[in-house]
């Protein structure tokens, strides 16, 4: 349960970050480190050299900009969620943060970070599928903004090159009107989810993203859908898969409950906003 | 191979260390290991267990899941600065002994640095902000309940109790 060794750079500004991640093809990005650190410890990853982009100045800004909010590379969960502005401005980002992990791993783990680790059972890619925000990249060339859609290329794979640095995700703002809902069901608080749902309606547009379900974030589009039918019809574009938590069937019967249950709160959401 | 070594110093509990470590060296490992703090127990290792829960800058947070080169420039607080300035026992401490909330006390550090930093947050919780204050602490004990008591107690001698 101790990391392989690895090289170690902490630089001071971000030019000096992307230059040592392009000179080492095997380099990873550190940051909260609250997924990164157990995957070196049970050696399920080791990389020759870890880049520590915690001394990095202006990262951990949380900042409103016009059309949604911006989250920096360093901003921890828990700040995330604390903000006001963002609990405003969208307000499905507080929800589901409430959802990630316990708050000892949100006070270290980034929002960014998580999002950039791609993993399908975690609840921010799913919210950034959902809502079509965007990660900006430093990189070698300058820097480019990676659309939610082509960020989640497979399990715990990233659209992110190597010698790429996510600096922030935006996150668009909730429309007036719309409304926003999460739910989750764990087998403990805190707990990956067995299955989670996020759902964005717009008078008749209906949209749920699905977390735990399938390789990548998926977002099923459900407008038009009688409510008691949209559980089915997500089935239609998933494939659950049987893992050691849960089987398919089991899997399918929470996609089918939790579709209802979380429309049904967005609708309410929007109704409490108007 | 020889591993490259980094000098690192450490604020904690408001003494200044110097120490030499590999950079793979978790926080967890440089407290007990390099400065011989022990009262921060390791469990699970991987985050789960919550055994290692550390303050940093106040807030808590895992030593597993940090590695020691990564903490310069924070404030820690580990179990053993919870004491006291004149050596009794802190509020927390205290209602864990008078709420029998241990039994072999492995967990127990862990619990002592997360509700000290919940009832900083949070000075009177409702039971159930109590028990949500300790969800990400694992203890095979005690079956929780005297804890989720500490927790209540500490903050009636927060208050003065």
């Amino acid at each position: 349960m101790k990391p392989a060794p690895f090289d170690y750079r902490r630089p001071g500004t971000l030019a000096e970050a992307v230059a040592a991640l392009a000179g080492e093809p095997n380099a990873k990005v550190l940051a909260g480190g609250q997924s990164l650190v157990p995957l070196l410890s049970m050696r399920l990853a080791a990389p020759a050299m870890l880049v520590d982009i915690n001394g990095l100045p202006g990262l951990d800004t949380i900042s409103v900009e016009e059309g949604g909010v911006r989250v920096g590379a360093l901003a921890r969960h828990a700040a995330v969620l604390a903000s006001p502005d963002v609990r405003r401005v969208q307000p499905l980002v507080s929800l589901a943060l409430a959802n990630v992990a316990h708050a000892t791993i949100r006070n270290r783990g980034t929002t960014v970070g998580s999002l950039v680790h791609a993993d399908a059972a975690a609840e921010m890619p799913v919210v950034l599928s959902l809502l079509g925000g965007s990660v900006d990249v430093e990189g070698p060339a300058g820097r480019r903004t990676i659309p939610a859609d082509e960020l989640f290329v497979g399990p715990l794979e990233s659209s992110v090159h190597h010698d790429e640095i996510a600096v922030s995700a935006f996150f668009p703002a909730l429309a007036d009107g719309a409304g926003v809902a999460f739910e989750e069901i764990a087998r403990r608080h805190g707990d990956y989810a067995l299955v989670g749902a996020a759902a964005l309606v717009d008078g008749d547009e209906v949209s749920v993203g699905y977390l735990s379900v399938s390789d990548v974030p998926t977002v099923v589009d459900l407008s038009g859908v009688p409510i008691d039918e949209m559980g089915e019809a997500a089935l239609e574009r998933l494939e659950p898969a049987e893992d050691i938590h849960a089987t398919a069937a089991y899997r399918a019967q929470l996609v089918r409950v939790l579709t209802t249950r979380v429309v049904r709160s967005a609708y309410d959401h929007a109704e409490g906003r108007a | 191979m020889t591993e490259e070594l980094h000098d690192v110093r450490l604020t904690v509990n408001g003494s200044a260390y110097e120490i030499r470590v590999p950079a793979r060296r978790l926080l967890s490992d440089a407290l007990r290991h390099d400065l011989g703090l022990t009262g921060t127990h390791v469990g699970c290792e991987h985050g789960v267990c919550g055994a290692c829960t550390i303050l940093v800058d106040g807030s808590p947070t895992r030593s597993c899941l940090m590695f020691a080169v990564s903490a310069v420039d924070h404030e820690i607080t580990t179990v053993e600065g919870l004491a006291n300035p004149d050596g009794s026992l802190g509020a927390v401490q205290q209602a864990f002994v008078e709420c029998h909330g241990l039994q072999c006390g492995f967990c127990t550090p862990g619990f002592l640095t997360t509700i000290t930093a919940g009832l900083r947050e949070n000075p009177t919780p409702t039971h159930e902000e109590a028990r949500d204050m300790i969800a990400g602490n694992l203890c095979r004990c005690t079956g929780y309940q005297n804890i989720v008591k500490a927790v209540e107690r500490a903050a009636e001698i927060g208050a003065g109790g």
